[in-house]
C-alpha cells in the first residue's frame, strides 16, 4: 500500500527489556517529550470525559420525568456546574492541547516543542487544576454545610458567587482550579506559537504548513488573548470574596453585568479555541480519505484567521437578555451573523474536497461526515440565536443547551473521535479494530441524535435551563424522556470506543509508518515515533511532502 | 521495504534559539497585557460610581519621583544589556544593580503611598469601588514589579559569581523585555489612575 | 476482515433519512403533540408576535440553507464514494477555484445583510417603543419568588401578576438579590432582573386567560420552582381586582389567636400584612394571600393542606427555599393557618 519511508530501521521501544513499574512511572512523570505529554493530556481528558458523562447521566435521569426525585436540587445544581466546568476545562481543552502537543512538532518536522520544560509544567498545572476542582467534593464544607462541589453554574454569574449567596468554599475551588489550569493553558499556547513560528523544517514556509498547524496557531493566539480575561475576572472574584472587594458587589454600586462581560470575553473565544482544532482535524482527515488535496488552502487559512478576529468581537450575544441598549444588541447581532460567513466557507471547502474524490468511509471519515452534517445544523441554530429578538425567546432555554451540545458533541467530539481513530496507529503502532470503530460510530450517532435533536423542542416550548425539575402539563415530559434514552446509546458507544482502544493496544495489527497512505510528515516516521521524532530533519517543497515523494511525476509543488 | 531518500534542499533561514525565547516573551507580554486591560477597564468603568468614601481627587497625589525611578530603570537595563553584549561585564553588573535599586525604590514608594492612604486617608480595598479598583490595579502592577525584581536579582547573583557572559546577552535581553513591559504598564496605569481618573 | 459492501452503502441512506426526519418534525410542529402553555410559537402579545414573525423569517432562510447544503453533502457522499472495483489511481487533484470561493462568500454575505436588517428592525420595535399609556408595574425578583408593585395604584402583591387585556403593561424589572429572568413565552421574550441594573419590558396581551412561565436565569437552589403566572383579565375584572387588593387586611376576631402568634413570632420579620403590625419586606406580602390560586411561587395549589405544610416546613415543598421552618406546635400551626386563611 503505502511506500514505507523509513528514517531509521524499525526498532523496538527501549523498554523491550524489563524495567520496574516505578521506573517507567518516573519516566512518564518527569517527561518533557511532547509526545508523552500529549498522551498524558489525552488520557487525563478521557478520565474526566467519563466523570463528566456520569454527571450528565445523573441529570438526565432526574429530568426524564416531571417532579422526579432522583437527586435533590442541591445535588442537581452541583451536577450541571461540574459537568459544564469539567467538560470544557478538563476534557475539551486537554484533548485539544494534547493533540496539538503530539502532532504539531511532528507535522512541522521538529524534534520537540520550543519549550519542553514549560510544556511539562503547563500539563501539570492543568492536571492539578482539575484535581483542585474535584477536591471540593471533600474539602469544601463551609458554613452550615454549605460546601461541597460548586453549584453556581459553569459561568458563575455574580452576585450569586458572592459570599452572601455562596457561603463556604465551593466557589473558591471553582475559581482556583480554573485559575491554575488557565495559567497552564497560557503556557501551552505560548509553546505552540513559538514552536510553529520558529521551528519549522527547511522549506516549510507559513504557506506550506499543514492546515492543522495553521489552525492550532490561530487557536493558540486566541488562548493568549481570551484566557487572560478569565484569569483577571477570577482574581477580581477572589478579591471580592476574601479581601472585601466590591468588583461585583451590587450593594456597593458594583455591577453584575461587568462579570458577564469579562466572562464572555473569555467564554466566546473559548468555544472557538475548542472548535478550531476540530476544524484542523477535519482538514487533515477529509483530504486523505477523499484522496484529494484540501480545496482552497489559502482561503481556509484566511477564513480561520477571520474567525479568530471576529470571534473576539461577538461575546455579548450571550447577554442579549440582560438589558443592553438596542445599539449594543444590534452591533453584536451583526458581528455574530458575520462570523457565519467564514465558517460557512469552511464547510463548503470541505465539501468541495470530497467532490470528485474517492471517499473511503473508514471510521475517521465516518466521524468527519457526521461532523459536517452536525456542524452545519449547529451553525444554523446558532444563526437563529444570533437574531437577538429570537434569542429573547430561545436564550437560556434548552434550545441553547441543544445548540451548544450540537457544536461540542456533534462537531468537536465527533472530530476528536475521528482524530483518535486516524492517529491511533501513529501513536501506538497498532491498528484499531475497524468493525468496532463503525459500531461505536452508529451507536453514538443514534444516541447523539436521540438526545440532542429532540432537546431543541422543550426549548421551543418554554423550558429554561438549569432547572432540577419541571411542571407536568407544560408539554415537556415526553421530549425529556426521549432525550434521556439517547444517553444509553451514547454510553454504549463510549464503552465500545474504550474497549477498542484498550484491546487494539495489545492485539491490534501492526500499523507500520503510513497505514492511511497520507501526505504529512508525521507519516514518514515510525509508529510510534522514536523520542527524537526523525532521524534527519526533513526538508519540504510543498504542502504534501509525502505526496511529492509518492508521485514524483506529479508533485504538488508544480501546482501550488 | 523501499527506502526513499529525502532530498536535502537549501535550508531556509531559520529563526535561532534566541528567537524562540523572545517570541515566547512577546506572547507572555500579550497575555499579561490582556489581564491588565481587564483591570484598567474595571477601573475606568467604576470611576465616579463609588457610593461613598474618599474620591481619587481627594486622596491621590501624583507619584512623580517614583515614576521617574521606574522609567529610568528601563534606560539603565538597556544600558546594562548593551554593556553585556560588548562583554563589559563590570559595567553590566553596575547598570544591572542600578536597575534593581531603582525598581526597589519604586516599590518602596508604592508602599509609602499605600501606608498613607490606609492610615491617614482611610482608604482600603474594602472602602468603596475606588479603593477596590485602585489597590487591585496598582497592586497587580506592583506584584509584577516584584516578580521582575526577583528575576533581576537572580541574574545579579549569577553575575556576582561571575557566571554571566556576553553569550548570555540574548537571554538577559529577553528578561529586559519583560522589564520594559512592566514599565510600559506603569505608564498606562499612571495615566489612567493619576491623570484621567483624578 | 471487514466487509465494506454493506457499510459503505449506509451513510447516504442515513442522510436521506435525516432529511425526511427533519421535514416530519417541522410538520408535526403544528400538531397537538407540541401543545404547551409556554410555546414560543403561540404568541398572544405584540412583542411575542414581532419575535414570532422574525423567527419564521430566520427559520425559512436556515431551512433553505439546510436543504441545499445537505443535498450537496448527500450527493457527494453517494456519488464520490470509493467503489469496490476501484482502479487504485488517485483522482484529479483540484487545489481550489477563485470563482467558486467568491460565489460562496458573496451569497452568504448577502444573506447575512438581509437577516441583519430584518433583525435590527425588530430590535428597535420591541426595545425602543414602550407604549406611553402603559400600566406601570414594578417586578422585584427575589430568591425564589416574585414581588409585584403597582406604584400608581398602591397595590403590592406576590407571585401572581394581574394585567388588563388589550392594553399595554410596562414591567420595570429589579432584583433584591441575584440575577433572575422574567419569561412568559406567549407574552414576550425574556428580560433579566439584575441587581443595580433596572430593566424595562412591556406586554400587551390580546386575549384574557392565564399565561405561564418561570424564572429563566439561574438564581440559586430553587431556581426551578420560581414559576410565573400572569392573569390577563377584562378591564372590569382587573379594576375589581385592584380595588380588592388595595384594601387593608380584614380583621376577623375568630382568628385573633392566630394573628397574635403571627405578629409575635418571627413571621413579621419577613412578611407584611397591610393594616396590621406586620411590615416585613423580605418575604411576600400576605395581605390578600387567599386571593391567590397558588403558593410558593406557583408550585402548589393554595389550599389548606399545602398552606399548613408550607408553614410547618417549607423545605417539604421547596427544599432550599429561604423561609425557615418556624417550629410551631401543632396547635399554633392550626391557629396561624386559620388566620392566614382569612386574608382574602
Amino acid at each position: 500500500m503505502a511506500t514505507d519511508l523509513i528514517t531509521w530501521p524499525e526498532t523496538q521501544e527501549a523498554d523491550a527489556t524489563f524495567r520496574p513499574f516505578v521506573d517507567r512511572l518516573h519516566e512518564w512523570v518527569t517527561t518533557v517529550d511532547h509526545k508523552r505529554l500529549g498522551v498524558m493530556y489525552i488520557l487525563y481528558a478521557l478520565v474526566f470525559l467519563l466523570i463528566g458523562g456520569i454527571e450528565a447521566t445523573i441529570m438526565r435521569i432526574q429530568l426524564s420525568a416531571a417532579h422526579k426525585d432522583f437527586v435533590s436540587p442541591q445535588v442537581f445544581n452541583r451536577m450541571f456546574t461540574m459537568h459544564g466546568t469539567t467538560m470544557i476545562f478538563f476534557v475539551a481543552m486537554p484533548l485539544v492541547f494534547g493533540l496539538a502537543n503530539y502532532l504539531v512538532p511532528l507535522m512541522i518536522g521538529a524534534r520537540d516543542m520550543a519549550f519542553p520544560r514549560l510544556n511539562a509544567f503547563s500539563f501539570w498545572l492543568t492536571a492539578f487544576g482539575g484535581i483542585l476542582l474535584y477536591f471540593s467534593l471533600i474539602g469544601a464544607n463551609g458554613l452550615y454545610g454549605a460546601g461541597n462541589a460548586p453549584d453556581v453554574g459553569w459561568f458563575a454569574y455574580a452576585p450569586l458567587t458572592s459570599h452572601t449567596f455562596s457561603p463556604g468554599h465551593s466557589t473558591d475551588f471553582w475559581t482556583l482550579g480554573l485559575l491554575v489550569s488557565g495559567f497552564g493553558s497560557i503556557g501551552t499556547a505560548i509553546n505552540i506559537i513559538a514552536t510553529i513560528l520558529c521551528m519549522r523544517c527547511p522549506g516549510m514556509t507559513l504557506g506550506k504548513m499543514p492546515l492543522l498547524v495553521w489552525l492550532n496557531l490561530v487557536m493558540a493566539g486566541m488562548v493568549i488573548l481570551a484566557v487572560s480575561p478569565l484569569s483577571a475576572a477570577q482574581i477580581m472574584l477572589l478579591i471580592d470574596r476574601y479581601l472585601g472587594g466590591h468588583f461585583f458587589d451590587t450593594q456597593a454600586g458594583g455591577s453584575a453585568t461587568i462579570w458577564m462581560h469579562f466572562f464572555w470575553i473569555f467564554g466566546h473565544p473559548e468555544v472557538y479555541v475548542l472548535v478550531i482544532p476540530a476544524f484542523a482535524i477535519a482538514s487533515e482527515i477529509i483530504p486523505v480519505f477523499s484522496r484529494k488535496a484540501i480545496f482552497g488552502y489559502p482561503v481556509m487559512v484566511a477564513a480561520t484567521v477571520a474567525i479568530g478576529f471576529i470571534g473576539m468581537s461577538v461575546w455579548a450575544h450571550h447577554m442579549f437578555t440582560v438589558g443592553m441598549s438596542s445599539n449594543a444588541n444590534t452591533f453584536f447581532v451583526l458581528s455574530t451573523m458575520a462570523i457565519a460567513v467564514p465558517t460557512g466557507i469552511k464547510i463548503f471547502n470541505w465539501l468541495a474536497t470530497m467532490w470528485g474524490g474517492k471517499v473511503e468511509f473508514k471510521s475517521p471519515m465516518l466521524f468527519c461526515a457526521g461532523f459536517l452534517f452536525q456542524f452545519l445544523v449547529a451553525g444554523l441554530t446558532g444563526i437563529m440565536l444570533s437574531a437577538a429578538p429570537f434569542d429573547w425567546q430561545l436564550g437560556n432555554s434548552y434550545f441553547v443547551v441543544a445548540h451548544f451540545h450540537y457544536v461540542i458533541v456533534g462537531g468537536i467530539l465527533f472530530c476528536l473521535f475521528a482524530a483518535f481513530y486516524y492517529w491511533y496507529p501513529k501513536m501506538t503502532g497498532r491498528m484499531y479494530n475497524e468493525p468496532l470503530g463503525k459500531l461505536h460510530f452508529w451507536l453514538f450517532l443514534i444516541g447523539f441524535h436521540l438526545t440532542f435533536d429532540f432537546m431543541h423542542i422543550p426549548g421551543l416550548l418554554g423550558m429554561p435551563r438549569r432547572i432540577y425539575t419541571y411542571e407536568p402539563g407544560r408539554g415537556w415530559d415526553s421530549w425529556n424522556f426521549i432525550v434521556t434514552i439517547g444517553v444509553v446509546f451514547q454510553g454504549l458507544g463510549i464503552l465500545v470506543f474504550a474497549a477498542n482502544l484498550i484491546w487494539s493496544y495489545f492485539r491490534g495489527k501492526v500499523a507500520g509508518n503510513d497505514p492511511w497512505d497520507a501526505w504529512t510528515l508525521e507519516w514518514s516516521t515510525n509508529s510510534p515515533p522514536p523520542a527524537y521524532n526523525f532521524a534527519a530533519i526533513p526538508s519540504v517543497k510543498s504542502r504534501r511532502p509525502l505526496w511529492d515523494l509518492k508521485h514524483p511525476e506529479d508533485p504538488d509543488w508544480k501546482y501550488e | 521495504m523501499s527506502v526513499a531518500t529525502i532530498t536535502a534542499f537549501e535550508p531556509e533561514v531559520q529563526w535561532g534559539p534566541s528567537a524562540r525565547g523572545r517570541l515566547g516573551m512577546y506572547c507572555l507580554i500579550a497575555a499579561e497585557a490582556a489581564i491588565f486591560t481587564i483591570f484598567v477597564v474595571a477601573y475606568l468603568f467604576y470611576l465616579g460610581k463609588s457610593l461613598s468614601g474618599p474620591t481619587p481627587q481627594q486622596v491621590l497625589h501624583v507619584p512623580v519621583l517614583f515614576t521617574i525611578c521606574l522609567l529610568s530603570s528601563s534606560l539603565t537595563i538597556h544600558l546594562a544589556v548593551r554593556s553585556l553584549r560588548k562583554a563589559k561585564i563590570g559595567a553590566f553588573a553596575r547598570w544591572w544593580f542600578l536597575t534593581l535599586f531603582l525598581g526597589a525604590t519604586f516599590l518602596a514608594g508604592t508602599a509609602v503611598e499605600w501606608r498613607h492612604l490606609i492610615y491617614d486617608e482611610g482608604l482600603t480595598i474594602q472602602t468603596n469601588l475606588f479603593g477596590t479598583t485602585y489597590y487591585s490595579l496598582v497592586g497587580l502592577h506592583a506584584f509584577h514589579v516584584l516578580m521582575g525584581l526577583l528575576a533581576l536579582c537572580t541574574v545579579w547573583l549569577f553575575a556576582m559569581f561571575g557566571k554571566v557572559k556576553s553569550e548570555h546577552a540574548e537571554r538577559v535581553d529577553t528578561l529586559a523585555l519583560y522589564w520594559h513591559f512592566v514599565d510600559t504598564v506603569w505608564v498606562v496605569v499612571f495615566l489612567v489612575v493619576y491623570v484621567i481618573g483624578r | 476482515m471487514q466487509s465494506t459492501r454493506n457499510i459503505s452503502a449506509k451513510p447516504p441512506l442515513l442522510k436521506a433519512l435525516a432529511v425526511l426526519f427533519f421535514l416530519a418534525c417541522t410538520c408535526l410542529a403544528q400538531s397537538p403533540t407540541f401543545s404547551s402553555p409556554t410555546n414560543i410559537f403561540a404568541p398572544a402579545s405584540t412583542p411575542a408576535r414581532s419575535i414570532f414573525g422574525l423567527s419564521l423569517f430566520v427559520l425559512a432562510i436556515t431551512a433553505v440553507i439546510f436543504v441545499v447544503v445537505v443535498t450537496l453533502l448527500t450527493y457527494a457522499v453517494v456519488k464520490f464514494r470509493k467503489r469496490k472495483n476501484d482502479d487504485g489511481r488517485e483522482p484529479a487533484q483540484v487545489y481550489g477555484s477563485n470563482q467558486v470561493e467568491i460565489a460562496w462568500t458573496v451569497i452568504p454575505i448577502l444573506i447575512v445583510v438581509v437577516m441583519f436588517m430584518a433583525t435590527a428592525r425588530v430590535i428597535a420595535n420591541v426595545q425602543k417603543s414602550v407604549p406611553d399609556n402603559a400600566l406601570q408595574v414594578t417586578v422585584v425578583g427575589h430568591q425564589f419568588w416574585w414581588e409585584y408593585r403597582y406604584p400608581g395604584l398602591k397595590v403590592v402583591t406576590a407571585n401572581e401578576l394581574h394585567v388588563p387585556v388589550g392594553s399595554p403593561t410596562a414591567l420595570k424589572l429589579l432584583s433584591a438579590d441575584t440575577d433572575h429572568s422574567f419569561w412568559v413565552p406567549r407574552l414576550a421574550g425574556k428580560t433579566d432582573l439584575i441587581p443595580n441594573h433596572p430593566n424595562v419590558m412591556w406586554i400587551d396581551p390580546q386575549k384574557p386567560g392565564l399565561y405561564l412561565g418561570q424564572c429563566a436565569q439561574y438564581c440559586g437552589t430553587q431556581h426551578a420552582k420560581m414559576l410565573l403566572r400572569v392573569y390577563v383579565e377584562s378591564r372590569s375584572d382587573f379594576d375589581r381586582w385592584i380595588q380588592q387588593q388595595s384594601q387593608p387586611a380584614q380583621v376577623d376576631e375568630a382568628v385573633a389567636e392566630g394573628r397574635r402568634i403571627f405578629e409575635t413570632t418571627a413571621c413579621v420579620n419577613c412578611h407584611a400584612v397591610t393594616g396590621s403590625q406586620a411590615n416585613g419586606q423580605f418575604g411576600p406580602d400576605l395581605t390578600h394571600l387567599m386571593s391567590r390560586e397558588t403558593i410558593a411561587a406557583g408550585i402548589a395549589a393554595n389550599n389548606h393542606e399545602n398552606l399548613r405544610l408550607w408553614i410547618q416546613d417549607p423545605s417539604r415543598l421547596k427544599p432550599g427555599a429561604l423561609m425557615p421552618a418556624m417550629g410551631l406546635s401543632e396547635h399554633d400551626l392550626d391557629a396561624v393557618t386559620a388566620y392566614l386563611e382569612t386574608l382574602r
